[in-house]
């Protein structure tokens, strides 16, 4: 019994393998394109809708026609939240499937630990998630925002008459690179701007940090102070707890604004936002941007998750992150298409100064030099219907400075992309 | 990749047949490093990737192992040994970091705006004293919380959850950036060992064949161990621990010394794993996956040498392989696989072999 | 004639606060800004309805046109609100107004609540405005109405002053010496009320996170301390309860919306049959095989784990799902000027001691409670009495999977609702359940209060992070100093 049982499992196991096998001989004729974020494990929550928003744009690109006459076939992999895994997989994308690009990664140690493999192999990374810069590889292009494109300009909001006319800054966030280093150029700039340290409070909450009692008593203690406003640089899953604990000691976006760098429509889907109202956002993309472009985009995004009965299609939302991601397939297939072929050294030539009309609104660029997109920033409000509605944006698209001049050293930095920097 | 072939090979044959087809798993496994300098292109080739996959998947095979001298042997398990292959790791990563940065700091360093190395770093510039560390961090940690757990006769389900809580406390201390380890990116983007290029696959079939060696030299000493008085002694301990007691023995040193030479098998692993993987950082210390390493060995058979490999290659082997073909349904196979392991086959996969060639 | 006339009086009043409303509009954000600092100073009440209304982010109650409001502009609403509100004829209005205005007020409004403190009848909304007026006071010119403010002050304990207090404090910000005298009394004043609402704070937030750690563990107590399950699914029976909540909120709010205040409640029994349905079918297929080796139900509970993350994945998605705090869970007691003690930390506090005076009625009390502690003891001698093992067995552990069902239920109103929710309390509930000694509901109890409090009280000093490993290298040497736990079971078994 025992023994059969075994047996039938590696029959099974064999002939999935096979199946597996006459797959992929009978897609010889198409590009394979690698994407590359985690559906299980603790990123599973923020991964999976970029993984279903780059199968529904290759299902677009494929549509009218894929690129240089071939369609795009897919291979999705999952990397399981596991930081080495992420090194794995990129690895056997590049060399066992063969794939022209990737599209993935989320958080900052991934693409760290990928970011080895595509240098020593000449992979093609598209990174799609704002992050700490100070970094810029001739082999990812980095199509989410860099902090002069998402931090400072909040920051500028709340000090403005506007914002609030904030005094005095509490930096929360969870501890790893990208909010230390958000922080880090943050207090720079500050000071630059004349706030003292003594208004300036920096706090670092462990991974899943749940239990924000102590910390929003502190900010109630320390928004006693001045007019004060918080910056939270908190990690996807931590949110929650800290806006309920926010809500729950009557804390108000009146008396002390919270402006988030990690929140977006897809992270207030899990909370009641009615207590929430007035709290800020800071993004290069909302949902609710008014034009053409995005009501195409939003409509297409509602009725793919519908099609595909992706869980929760109902209340699907677009968010900036997949807005990054399906930007970047739709340059990489205008670049592939201008180059006439995918190779990457080819692709990478023809993507500087490639531009394409953005749900955002505006016409986005990528730089010619720096590896990263040049993207207007949004300051949204959350309101009691899971939207954010903008309050202020920029004029055009910021240029992205990975190299933040708030870090010292950073002026040597050369602005174009040099392998192992 | 290839252990279901080597079950059913096994499976239908008595020890000399198994001997014989450990050999040619050893004679395999010595000779993919050599068919890894193949020119590209020719037809024996093995890729980088199978390279450090299987390199990767040996570094388990060797925790596995010394897990299961603790828990297979001397009944005490584990939940933290992620912990002691996690400082292993490290301090060979502090040395890789060092080689990185040359003369300055290492990346991560220069970014917090730190001038000077912390204390502990001195000296990991030199490969002997990383090395040193590779072994004593491990090692001595282990010796003291061992010393301690032992003395106050500190057992089964309490031991294990304080293990966990040792692992759990580490893992948050290392994602502290003031720690001075890098944080949750821990170490990454390494350039050389000893001077040669890390990538360079000359250095991947090295250090691939360090890692047989490794498993083999772990091998050969726990079956020595196992099989000498003292194999018995810890065994005794794991079957009845006061009466051996009664008879006049203190088990305490005997358990003390097969826990830190785990520890130490651990840190050793940890220290080849970095270089192949590319990659260290705190979530090695996660207490996921120290349960998962008493998976493998459960899976495999515990109490037995040959078992934890098996059952370290066959998870990672399927893990790597399902992540790929149901990206979004390979962990209803891993967990069914867990549970239908415990409930039919209580001796894991090695206990299904020994039924058939002893009926 | 007449009536007309005195319709058209009624009207006027009306029609300037449409005109008004319509001219807010249409308006720039600082000429709103300016509008509402002039309407704060002179309050009419006929504004009244339309501050209301622009609060609400319109002008009108039927008018579709929105507001677009930003956090500067509400909170002047705020204020002018308030301003306004002192006109209103019920007095706990005008206590809160009067309350709002000591955060907010502005020197522009001072005459308005000078002429308001002096006409004020209800003695409590009297004190409230002069506590308001003694913050604008401060910038008074006479000494004499400045040290009377400084004094008025330092009998509250609220934040505010301090801070107003120090500034006064400044070098040449105060030159009269008794004024300033007096300040530094009252500010030692604020500041010892200050300290004791924070330290009350702490302990509160301290027995508070117990109560959390006490509901995640308590079911694994059963599960594991008294039947030596070493369940590592107990997370996800927590995340089953959670999810039923969800369920059942989703549910109520499609099929009865009038019952939706209330699915907290009808959440609970739905949360522990669901959670203990799927505990007991578990034991009857898979743990029913695995006692007395208790570190094998480990590895399979860890299957059966890693299976119901999956599932609850792929069913609800990935992303977290919204689970809402009913209007009664929301808020808190302002206790002091610095201390508010929120509803839902304060049941669940209530319902964690509630669930564990059940538990162990039902233990101690019952004949299943017997059989439960028979079967603990020792399994062949209960079976030998005729006890029903298997059947005991399964309830309890059915027992221990609904209480967590339960607890999942409590968690879903203080943070995630996700696939990963068990999974972030698994640690902490075996912590627990050790530190307190296996087997013991008592343990449980003080142990996870002592837990929570510890931790909250490091947590100001060392920062979150060294906070929990600190409390982990104790927990470490506790169990060093006491292997079995805070309450060992006595006796002489020896294995």
């Amino acid at each position: 019994m025992k023994r059969r049982s075994l047996i039938k499992a590696f029959t099974l196991s064999a002939s999935i393998a096979a199946m597996g096998l006459s797959w992929s001989i009978q897609a010889a004729e198409t590009i394979k394109v690698g994407i590359l974020h985690s559906l299980s494990g603790t990123m599973a929550i923020s991964e999976t809708s970029l993984k279903d928003m780059a199968l529904m744009t290759i299902d677009e690109i494929n549509a009218k026609g894929g690129v240089n006459g071939k369609l795009l076939e897919p291979v999705v992999v999952d990397p399981a939240s596991n930081w080495p895994l992420f090194a794995e997989k990129s690895r056997q994308l590049l060399t066992q499937d063969k794939v022209a690009v990737v599209f993935g990664c989320w958080t900052s140690v991934s693409r760290k630990s990928v970011l080895p493999v595509f240098e020593e192999l000449n992979g093609l990374l598209f990174y799609p998630v704002q992050y700490e810069g100070e970094e810029m590889s001739p082999n990812v292009f980095y199509t989410g925002a860099a902090p002069n494109q998402q931090a400072i300009p909040a920051v500028e909001y709340l000090m403005s008459e506007d914002g609030g006319g904030a005094k005095r800054f509490f930096l929360l966030g969870t501890d790893y690179v990208y909010p230390r280093t958000t922080n880090k150029i943050l207090r720079a700039f500050l000071h630059s701007k004349g706030v003292a340290d003594k208004d300036i409070e920096e706090v670092y909450t462990p991974f899943g940090h749940s239990d924000y009692q102590t910390i929003v008593a502190n900010i109630k203690k320390f928004s006693a102070g001045g007019k004060t406003a918080v910056i939270s640089t908190v990690n996807g899953d931590s949110n929650v707890p800290f806006y309920k604990e926010l809500a729950n000691q009557g804390l108000k976006a009146t008396d002390v604004p919270v402006v988030a760098f990690s929140v977006g429509e897809e992270e207030l889907r899990g909370i009641d936002t009615k207590p929430l109202v007035g709290h800020l956002a800071a993004w290069n993309y909302f949902e609710s941007v008014d034009n053409p472009v995005n009501q195409k985009f939003v409509a297409d995004w509602k009725a793919y998750a519908k099609a595909k009965n992706l869980p929760g299609a109902d209340k699907a939302v677009t968010n900036d992150p997949m807005e990054a991601t399906y930007v970047g397939i739709h340059m990489w297939a205008q670049a592939a298409q201008k180059a006439g072929s995918t190779d990457v050294d080819k692709v990478r030539e023809a993507l500087a100064g490639q531009s394409f009309k953005a749900p955002s609104g505006f016409t986005l660029t990528m730089d010619k030099s720096n590896h990263h997109l040049h993207k207007p920033v949004m300051i949204g409000e959350i309101q009691d219907d899971g939207q954010f509605s903008v309050v202020w944006q920029t004029e055009e698209p910021l240029r992205a400075q990975p190299w933040s001049p708030f870090i010292p050293g950073n002026d040597k930095r050369p602005d174009y992309a040099v392998k192992g920097n | 990749m290839n252990q279901p072939l080597i079950v059913t090979a096994t499976r239908k044959a008595g020890t000399r047949v198994s001997m014989a087809v450990g050999a040619v798993v050893v004679l395999v496994l010595l000779a993919l490093p050599l068919l890894s300098l193949l020119p590209d292109g020719h037809a024996l080739q093995v890729s980088a990737y199978t390279l450090t996959l299987v390199g990767k998947i040996l570094c388990y095979a060797i925790v596995a192992l010394a897990l299961d001298l603790v828990w297979g042997y001397a009944g005490l398990l584990s939940l933290g040994h992620g912990l002691f292959f996690a400082l292993g790791g490290y301090a060979m990563g502090m040395y890789l970091m060092r080689q990185a940065a040359g003369d300055g700091l290492p990346g991560f360093m220069t970014f917090l705006s730190w001038s000077e190395l912390p204390w502990y770093w001195a000296g990991t510039q030199h490969f002997a004293w990383a090395l040193c560390l590779v072994v004593l961090a491990p090692g001595l940690l282990a010796l003291v919380f061992g010393f301690f757990a032992f003395r106050s006769r500190i057992k089964g389900v309490y031991f294990s959850i304080m293990t966990q809580a040792l692992t759990f406390a580490g893992m948050l201390l290392f994602f502290r950036n003031e720690t001075g380890f890098g944080g949750n990116n821990g170490f990454t983007n390494f350039r050389t060992i000893l001077g040669f290029d890390i990538t360079a696959q000359g250095t991947r079939a090295a250090l691939f064949l360090l890692t047989v060696g490794l498993l083999l030299g772990s091998l050969f000493l726990c079956w020595r161990l196992t099989q000498s008085k003292f194999g018995r002694l810890l065994t005794a301990v794991r079957d009845a621990e006061n009466r051996l007691m009664f008879c006049g023995y203190d088990p305490r040193g005997f358990k003390l010394l097969v826990w830190v030479l785990s520890a130490v098998l651990c840190g050793l692993a940890g220290a080849l794993y970095v270089p192949q993987v590319g990659i260290i950082n705190p979530s090695e210390m996660s207490p996921t996956n120290s349960i998962e390493a008493a998976v493998w060995v459960a899976l495999g058979g515990r109490g037995t040498l040959i078992g934890p490999l098996l059952g370290a290659g066959l998870v990672n082997g399927m893990k790597s392989w399902f992540t790929v073909a149901f990206p979004e349904f390979w962990l209803f196979f891993l967990g069914a696989l867990f549970i239908l392991v415990t409930l039919y086959l209580p001796k894991g996969v090695v206990g299904l072999v020994k039924k058939r060639s002893q009926p | 004639m007449l009536r007309l006339l005195f319709t058209l009086l009624l009207l006027l009043p009306l029609a300037t606060q449409a005109s008004e409303g319509e001219f807010f509009l249409t308006a720039k954000p600082a000429e709103q800004a300016s509008l509402l600092e002039t309407w704060a100073a002179q309050p009419d009440a006929a504004r009244l309805p339309l501050l209301e209304n622009l609060r609400q982010g319109r002008i009108a109650e039927n008018d579709t046109r929105k507001l677009r409001l930003n956090n500067r502009l509400r909170g002047l609403i705020d204020n002018t609100l308030a301003s306004h509100q002192l006109l209103s004829d019920q007095a706990n209005v005008r206590l809160v107004a009067a309350q709002q205005l000591q955060k907010t007020a502005q020197p522009a409004q001072m005459a308005f609540l000078d002429r308001r403190f002096a006409s004020e009848p209800d003695a409590a909304v009297h004190a409230a405005l002069g506590l308001a007026l003694a913050n604008l006071q401060l910038g008074a010119s006479e000494p004499a109405v400045r040290l009377a403010a400084v004094r008025l002050l330092g009998e509250t304990g609220d934040p505010l002053a301090r801070t107003r207090l120090e500034a006064l404090l400044q070098p040449d910000a105060e030159t009269d010496a008794a004024v300033r005298i007096a300040a530094e009394t009252s500010l030692a004043q604020v500041q010892r009320k200050l300290l004791v609402g924070e330290l009350l704070g702490q302990a509160f937030s301290g027995l508070s996170l117990g109560s959390i750690l006490l509901l995640a563990a308590l079911g694994l107590a059963i599960t594991f301390g008294l039947l030596g399950v070493i369940n590592m699914a107990h997370g996800e029976m927590l995340m089953l309860g959670a999810y039923s909540t969800y369920m059942v909120q989703v549910l109520l709010q499609r099929y009865a919306p009038g019952a939706i205040e209330f699915y907290p409640l009808i959440a609970l029994p739905v949360a522990f049959a669901v959670s203990a349905g799927v505990g007991m079918a578990l034991e009857r297929t898979v743990i029913r095989h695995l006692y007395g080796r208790p570190l094998e139900t480990l590895l399979a509970t860890w299957g059966i784990s890693l299976i119901l993350i999956q599932a609850v994945r792929l069913i609800f998605g990935a992303q977290n799902v919204e689970v809402s705090n009913p209007a009664w869970l929301s808020g808190g007691i302002q206790v002091l000027p610095n201390l508010v003690l929120p509803y839902n930390r304060l049941v669940i506090i209530g319902f964690a001691l509630a669930v564990v005076l059940l538990t162990w009625l039902l233990l101690n009390r019952t004949r299943l409670g017997l059989n439960v502690r028979a079967v603990t003891q020792n399994r062949n001698m209960a079976a030998c009495c005729g006890v029903s093992t298997g059947r005991v067995d399964m309830l309890a552990f059915g027992l221990g999977s609904g209480i967590a069902g339960l607890g999942g239920v409590a968690l879903s109103q203080v943070g995630n609702v996700g696939p990963d929710l068990g999974q972030s309390y698994i640690i902490d509930s075996f912590l627990v359940v050790v530190l307190g000694g296996v087997g013991q509901l008592a343990g449980s109890l003080w142990a996870a209060f002592g837990l929570g409090i510890a931790n909250k009280l490091l947590e100001p000093q060392i920062g979150a992070v060294l906070g929990k490993i600190l409390i982990l290298a104790l927990i470490i040497l506790f169990i060093q100093k006491r292997p079995q736990g805070l309450f060992a079971l006595k006796g002489r078994v020896i294995d």
